[in-house]
């Protein structure tokens, strides 16, 4: 693989905090390396601008893996950027050429308000795991792990869904700002292993109602979720969560724990 | 003194007798306790979990913007029990053995006892709620094998098995939230413990979105912070891992053992430049099916698939035949320095050797499938082919993370890799309660020292931070509560309080108004640079007096030339950053310190005036049979306590893995 190195213009979106407006700043940097991560970049950006006596940008980020989720920018029209299946901190500089000028944004949402710069509250995440994301189960006196047997490929299915990072990039992709794709995939996750079983239905409705009151839309199954999302979480887990619960569960009741 | 406190009886007989007779806190009483945990990530969000679950009124604090995050999130390989479900000869003393013999017997025979007891009630929680470990085609659970060790016994979920653990303790803890049983506080970060009649009774947290400081009071506090491995600056920890909290509690008289005893991981990708922010572990699961290799030749400059079979030397098939690739992190890491520095190395920047797969793809994998599908002959390259589909489910997401790093493609070429920072041992001594020598102060997880000794074994850490959260803790600190529940919840207006959160403030504003030149960043990065090359892989008694003498200038260099943007009460990253790079500049110290009072090798502390003939880590059993506890007196000046270690059961030989 051929290194080279690079000038850019940035153009990011900067933000006091959560009562004040914000706007695009123009920064530019040179020197960037294609080998460098696109954070790894933005840390070459603050170090500049603190030396300049200027204010960094505030961005989230931990792992710097792709697994913990923090890390959401949206960079150039997409969220976490232009490659497929990618987290913005797995993103590399080799993704862009000499000159480019990228334009960086927080998510968009009325339920993940801006905290600052390209910082968002997805608290509401965290809300919605609360209302049903688990299985009832106390610690301790659990029977034997190999007590019952699980067909590998529902296993399988059943991880391929519990991948979700929780980053929000299906809610600042989608156009109705829909937390389905997230919520489906939890559901989903538990609801494929007999452990889940139980409490699946309750479980459905209840993270529905919670999503609901947060203030994310609806879904209309334009797929944008599926494209963006850095974990390919399908959008067949949606499919599943309205097939198993929606028509069933609508008739009764939402029972609280 | 130091008592930690191990049951009397036989070693196999203590936790059972232990459970049997400890204190307990009858129901309504668990409900007037109140108890702070510092930390979710494994070990913290399964103790806050476990303790809301039995009726604690738990108070919860992470530095992330979500318990889900932790840097537990991130363990890619496994998690290890006694369940000998493979009928490969495993037992609770097996792991027992192999975890003090890993740890190069530095650690006590009681703490691994239990662990590897209660290893095997951990798959069977995680199971109960939902974690979708890895299962054979029958619908039973699949292990795999690490390092150190020749059954299979790690439980896992592909290369994602942190992040399945960490979410179901994350389940389970917001489930104790909706309850009522915890309250979360996302991004806050501890910044002191407040001590009251010589007990832990609260702490002082900074609200990292309004910069403001806030009092919580708790009967006891519970630490569960992870490592420190950052202090390195590079390392695979997640860029926010730190000290602080730990450092704080060893400030106000929580001893801190075996600093020294850091875990560099032989397969990582190496550095690629001077913008390196963090290394990327390549798991050590690899290491079943990838084989290391260098060139027999020194700067053979030739790409690595044009080096002939007979040209390559598998060099730790050729040292250790017993465990070949499977040799413990320390060993693996210490031969590949080894082979580096002879001139061996591979890549531009020859500080790299090679994990090949393509004769496990070739020959384990691809030949077994083509079994399975009844074709005969096969050529090469439908080998590879069927090979690729199930290296790829075993490994996918950590060959396309190399090859989203590099740009390379595993399945093609060799990776590169070498050595890297990644788990500390040490950390704040607890007794056999987990409580830290600060009384009503417990200490979970990455952030105590307990288990490991002087080398973890691979797949371990996930075992020992369930075990402590789910399974010792809520024992533990009934324990220590029966005698608290008298005690009413202390107002936060109390002195202590008031004086605690005074001093934090002093130090920040303090920190804020040095607005000198340098960036906190370009102080960590010095700082990580001496740790790297005189506390690293290989210690020295001269380079760890240079290295303890240039902290010190560069700790008053930080002091006053640090420049912090931004201000106080905003969120402010910079500000963050900087207080936990101040406790790393004191830390950084008293690892050499410590490094430098222990002249002998053991596991990954490798003193090289103590080796081998043929280069091996030598222990001295007479001389240092016992954990470094050391005590703060002063700014800056430590006092060495030791507890000695005795070996009731196992006899400490000079580990063998040829
Ligand atoms: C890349 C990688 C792969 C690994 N793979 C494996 C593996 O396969 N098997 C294995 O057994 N081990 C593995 N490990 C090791 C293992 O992941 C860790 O040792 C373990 O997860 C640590 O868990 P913990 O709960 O102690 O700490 P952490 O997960 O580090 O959690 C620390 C918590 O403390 C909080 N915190 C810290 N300071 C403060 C403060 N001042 N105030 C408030 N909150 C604070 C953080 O927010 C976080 O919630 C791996 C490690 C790495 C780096
Ligand atoms: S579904 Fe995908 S995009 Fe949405 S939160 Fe999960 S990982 Fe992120
Ligand atoms: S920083 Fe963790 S996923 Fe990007």
């Amino acid at each position: 693989m051929e290194h080279y190195n690079m000038n850019l213009t940035l153009k990011v979106w900067k933000q006091k905090n959560a009562e004040t407006g914000g706007k695009f700043e123009t920064y530019k940097v040179s020197n960037i390396s294609s080998e460098m991560s696109f954070l790894e970049m933005f840390d070459v950006l603050n170090e500049q601008l603190i030396r300049e006596g200027k204010e960094p940008i505030a961005f989230d980020h931990d792992c710097r893996e792709g697994i913990c989720g923090m890390c959401s920018m949206y960079i150039n029209g997409r969220p976490h950027g232009p490659w497929h299946g990618t987290t913005t901190c797995q993103l590399h500089m080799r993704a862009f050429k000499d000159g480019d000028t990228i334009v960086v944004e927080p998510w968009r949402a009325k339920a993940f308000p801006v905290v600052k710069d390209l910082i968002v509250d997805r608290s509401a995440f965290d809300r919605i795991i609360q209302a049903g994301g688990y299985i009832s189960v106390n610690t301790g006196n659990a029977q034997d792990g190999n007590a019952i047997p699980i067909p590998k490929e529902n296993a399988d299915k059943a991880f391929a869904a519990a991948a979700c990072i929780g980053c929000g990039a299906c809610v600042a992709a989608c156009k109705n700002s829909s937390a389905l794709l997230f919520l489906s995939a939890k559901v989903s996750h538990l609801a494929l292993l007999p452990q889940g079983e139980a409490e699946k239905k309750d479980r459905a409705l209840n993270m529905i109602a919670q999503m609901d009151k947060e203030g994310f839309g609806s879904c209309t199954n334009t797929g944008a979720c599926e494209a963006v999302c850095p974990k390919e979480i399908e959008i067949t887990n949606i499919a599943r969560l309205n097939r198993e619960y929606l028509t069933a569960g609508l008739a009764s009741d939402t029972k609280k724990h | 003194m130091l008592d930690s406190k191990i049951p009397a009886g036989k070693l196999e007989d203590k936790w059972t007798d232990y459970k049997g007779h400890c204190k307990l806190v009858n129901p309504a009483n668990k409900r007037k306790l109140e108890v702070i945990v510092i930390g979710t990530g494994l070990a913290g969000a399964s103790a806050a979990a476990a303790l809301g679950e039995q009726g604690y009124q738990v108070k919860a604090f992470c530095f992330q913007d979500s318990p889900r995050r932790a840097h537990s999130i991130a363990a890619q390989g496994g998690i290890n029990a006694a369940k000998n479900y493979q009928n490969d000869g495993d037992s609770v003393f097996r792991l027992f053995y192999d975890t003090i013999k890993g740890g190069d017997y530095r650690a006590r025979e009681a703490n691994v006892h239990r662990l590897a007891e209660v290893s095997v009630n951990i798959i069977d929680q995680c199971v109960a709620q939902g974690v979708p470990f890895a299962r054979e085609y029958g619908g039973l659970l699949n292990n795999r094998s690490f390092g150190g060790v020749q059954v299979k016994r790690t439980f896992y979920a592909a290369g994602q098995t942190g992040q399945q653990l960490l979410i179901g303790a994350y389940q389970a803890l917001e489930r104790q939230v909706a309850l009522g049983n915890v309250k979360m506080y996302n991004r806050h970060e501890m910044q002191d413990i407040v001590m009251i009649d010589g007990k832990a009774r609260g702490i002082i947290a900074r609200n990292l979105i309004s910069g403001q400081l806030e009092r919580f009071f708790g009967h006891a506090v519970v630490l569960a912070s992870g490592g420190y491995g950052n202090v390195f600056y590079l390392s695979t920890n997640a860029m926010g891992s730190n000290v602080t909290a730990a450092w704080r509690a060893h400030k106000k008289g929580a001893h801190f053992a075996n600093p020294c005893f850091t875990q560099i991981h032989p397969t990582c990708i190496p550095v690629s430049g001077d913008h390196q922010s963090k290394l990327t572990l390549m798991s050590e699961s690899l290491r079943n099916d990838g084989r290391i290799w260098v060139p027999k030749k020194q700067n053979d400059t030739r790409k690595a698939n044009d080096i002939p079979e007979e040209e390559r030397d598998y060099y730790l098939e050729r040292r250790y035949p017993a465990f070949g690739n499977l040799v413990p992190r320390d060993v693996a890491s210490r031969a590949a320095k080894e082979r580096c520095d002879a001139g061996y190395g591979v890549g531009t920047t020859k500080q790299a050797v090679y994990l090949d797969f393509k004769y496990n793809l070739i020959n384990k994998y691809g030949k077994a499938e083509a079994n399975k599908h009844g074709i005969q002959n096969p050529d090469t390259e439908t080998l590879v082919r069927l090979g690729k589909e199930v290296v790829k489910e075993e490994y996918g997401n950590l060959f396309d993370m190399y090859e989203k790093i590099t740009g390379e493609n595993p399945y093609e070429v060799p990776m590169r890799i070498y050595p890297a920072v990644h788990y500390t041992m040490g950390g704040l001594w607890v007794d056999y309660d987990l409580m830290t020598s600060v009384k009503g102060m417990f200490c979970l997880g990455e952030a105590n020292f307990s288990d490991h000794g002087a080398n973890r074994l691979g797949a371990s850490a996930l075992m020992q931070g369930l075990a402590d959260g789910y399974f010792v803790i809520p024992y533990t600190l009934g324990n220590y509560l029966a005698d608290e529940i008298s005690v009413k919840p202390i107002p936060t207006t109390d002195r202590a309080f008031v004086e605690a959160e005074a001093k934090v403030n002093e130090r920040i504003n303090r920190l804020m108004s040095i607005q000198g030149t340098q960036t906190v960043e370009s102080f960590h990065k010095r700082l990580g640079k001496i740790m790297w090359e005189k506390c690293g892989m290989a210690r020295n008694e001269q380079g760890l007096k240079e290295a303890i003498q240039e902290i010190r200038a560069l700790r008053e260099d930080f002091w006053k030339n640090v420049r912090i943007p931004g201000g106080i009460y905003e969120m402010n990253p910079e500000l963050d950053k900087a207080n936990r790079v101040a406790d790393f500049l004191e830390l950084g110290e008293l690892m050499c310190m410590d490094a430098l009072e222990r002249n002998e090798s053991c596991g990954g502390h490798f003193r090289e005036e103590s080796q081998t003939p043929d280069g091996e880590a030598l222990r001295h059993d007479d001389q240092y049979m016992y954990v470094s506890a050391w005590k703060l007196n002063g700014e800056n000046s430590w006092e060495l306590e030791k507890e000695p270690l005795n070996y009731e059961v196992i006899k400490p030989t000079q580990r063998n893995y040829k």
